[in-house]
């Protein structure tokens, strides 16, 4: 190997190691008996028990879902739908609407949380799980608007055309010919939705209310106040579950790009 | 056919126009408003127009918090690129295959809850952690070294939290370059710098723009990293907002301060524009 190749590859692997190695820590760690992170003294999956009897932490676990659920939903709905519109048609003050939805990409999160704090102040909504899950899909929509724009900037008109010509009302047109070509970014439009819900901290700090802590929000502070290892637990599970769900729809598409050859 | 044609056109711009006005524009405009309140002392707005909040941020102490977030963001951007680029430059000798496995790779970690992330750092970082213990062990040093809870910890943090959205953007900048120019540029006698600095950097700029966009300005508001890897000693403007709305219940001037980093962020958005960045290339993945 040349000496070029060889500070590649090194290049490479230093920078896994650096993306890698607070995770695969926290995974060694869930199965250490000792409870402080220092040395391993011994496996043991008891911690994974104490989390089976953790109830605030899985209390916010499922809260975390059913936002997360309800907002990848919604938003992936009125998010395709926009998009769509978006560039379908002309309206007044589209140019407006088109600057607006990427407000919340650009500007950072805490001043979206804190203008939606207001607002939900002003119109009287209690904070909890609606005003979460209203911040939500808030935040989620730009992101499967664009994804799902980024697919319709490639479709070539023609097979819409075509489908019209053969005799296709229009919402078979819709159901069997556009919807199907624009899924690749309906489903990465969804997925983006979803991650950026779990994970959300800052927009979820403004608007979460008594009784509706989310899985990020409880795990900050536990951290705050002294973590214990079925914390590490837990984040094992969702790294397990994670690169399953990677792993399964790589597998997916690789077997669907083999089926149709492209 | 007109009569249906416009119930279809309602259906599909009804709800993005709904969507924008209500949940961003209503929104920030209010807080553009109660930046001109004046606070009361308990927490609420008397409704009367004043600057005085915009005059309070050049206060010499907000000053200071604003020049230290600055820095650590702009510390933060600067690393992310000298760890994007010569990752993607890497990356480009690998197969295509191969390629793109290692950037779902990159993803991974992404996709797990980032305070979990920020916690396996401090397991590493600490007094007693595993990169002290390890150094001490092996006889390097003698008394452990302060990796967190000071601006080292917040900016390995940051950094970290960050990095995906540099190289995402970066790597795909670097794969369109045409492997010929590079080529080109090596056979005429130019060097590794040469060729990065003539060749990869004026390619790719917008890519990196991109990525510098998508990282500093997280790194202004991420006051939770500051709190955890910072050991809550060090406030940047993310703080600061968050404790005028939640703890010191001055709101007026919280929404100053929003309504300053939301022109500092037009601001940066119109250079990415005119490098010639595409508005939809933002934080996507």
């Amino acid at each position: 190997m040349n000496k070029g190749k060889w500070i590649k590859n090194l290049t490479i692997i230093l920078t896994f190691i650096f993306l890698y190695a607070p995770i695969i820590i926290l995974v060694v760690y869930s199965f250490n008996q000792s409870k402080m992170n220092v040395v391993f003294t011994g496996f043991t999956f008891k911690w994974y028990k104490t989390l089976m009897h953790n109830t605030d932490l899985l209390e916010a676990f499922r809260n975390t879902l059913i936002i997360a659920g309800v907002s990848t939903v919604t938003s992936t709905i009125i998010g395709t739908i926009s998009a769509l519109g978006l560039y379908k048609y002309n309206f007044p003050m589209k140019k407006l609407v088109n600057g607006l939805i990427y407000i919340p990409i650009v500007i950072p999160e805490i001043v979206l949380g804190i203008s939606l704090l207001s607002v939900y102040t002003i119109a009287n909504l209690q904070l909890g799980m609606p005003s979460l899950i209203i911040s939500h899909i808030a935040f989620s929509i730009p992101f499967v608007i664009t994804s799902v724009r980024s697919t319709l900037n490639l479709l070539p008109k023609e097979y819409e055309e075509a489908a019209y010509d053969l005799g296709a009302n229009k919402f078979n047109v819709f159901t069997k010919v556009t919807l199907p070509l624009i899924m690749p970014g309906v489903i990465s439009g969804a997925t983006l939705a979803l991650t950026l819900s779990m994970d959300d901290v800052v927009i979820s700090y403004f608007t979460a209310g008594p009784g509706s802590n989310t899985l990020p929000l409880q795990i900050y502070s536990i951290i705050k106040t002294g973590i214990t290892p079925d914390v590490n637990a837990l984040s094992t599970i969702m790294l397990v579950a994670t690169i399953i769900v990677l792993t399964t729809s790589a597998i997916y598409q690789s077997r669907k790009i083999a089926r149709r050859g492209y | 056919m007109k009569q249906k044609h416009s119930i279809e056109k309602y259906l599909f711009t009804v709800p993005v126009i709904i969507y924008s006005f209500l949940l961003i524009l209503l929104p920030l405009l209010y807080v553009l408003l109660i930046s001109f309140f004046k606070s009361d002392s308990y927490g609420g707005m008397i409704y009367t127009f004043t600057l005085s909040n915009y005059a309070e941020i050049f206060n010499i102490t907000y000053i200071r918090i604003f020049l230290k977030s600055i820095g650590i963001a702009l510390i933060t951007t600067v690393i992310c690129l000298f760890i994007a680029y010569p990752f993607a430059i890497s990356l480009m000798s690998k197969k295509e295959t191969t390629r793109n496995l290692l950037i779902k790779l990159v993803m991974v970690p992404f996709l797990m809850n980032s305070l979990i992330r920020t916690y396996g750092w401090i397991v590493l970082l600490r007094k007693n952690g595993i990169i002290n213990s390890a150094l001490i062990g092996t006889g390097i040093i003698n008394s452990p070294l302060s990796l967190m809870y000071n601006n080292l910890g917040i900016i390995i943090g940051m950094v970290y939290t960050l990095l995906p959205f540099m190289i995402l953007p970066v790597y795909s900048a670097v794969s369109k370059v045409d492997p010929n120019l590079v080529e080109a540029s090596y056979d005429l006698g130019a060097s590794k710098i040469k060729t990065f600095t003539k060749i990869y950097l004026p390619l790719t700029i917008s890519g990196a723009f991109n990525g510098s966009l998508m990282v500093f300005i997280p790194a202004i508001g991420y006051f939770f990293i500051t709190d955890i890897l910072g050991g809550g000693k060090i406030m940047i403007i993310g703080n600061l907002i968050k404790n005028q709305f939640l703890t010191a219940r001055n709101w007026p001037f919280g929404a100053a301060i929003s309504i300053f980093l939301i022109l500092m962020t037009l601001i940066l958005v119109k250079i990415y524009k005119q490098l010639g960045g595409k508005m939809d290339d933002l934080g996507g993945m």
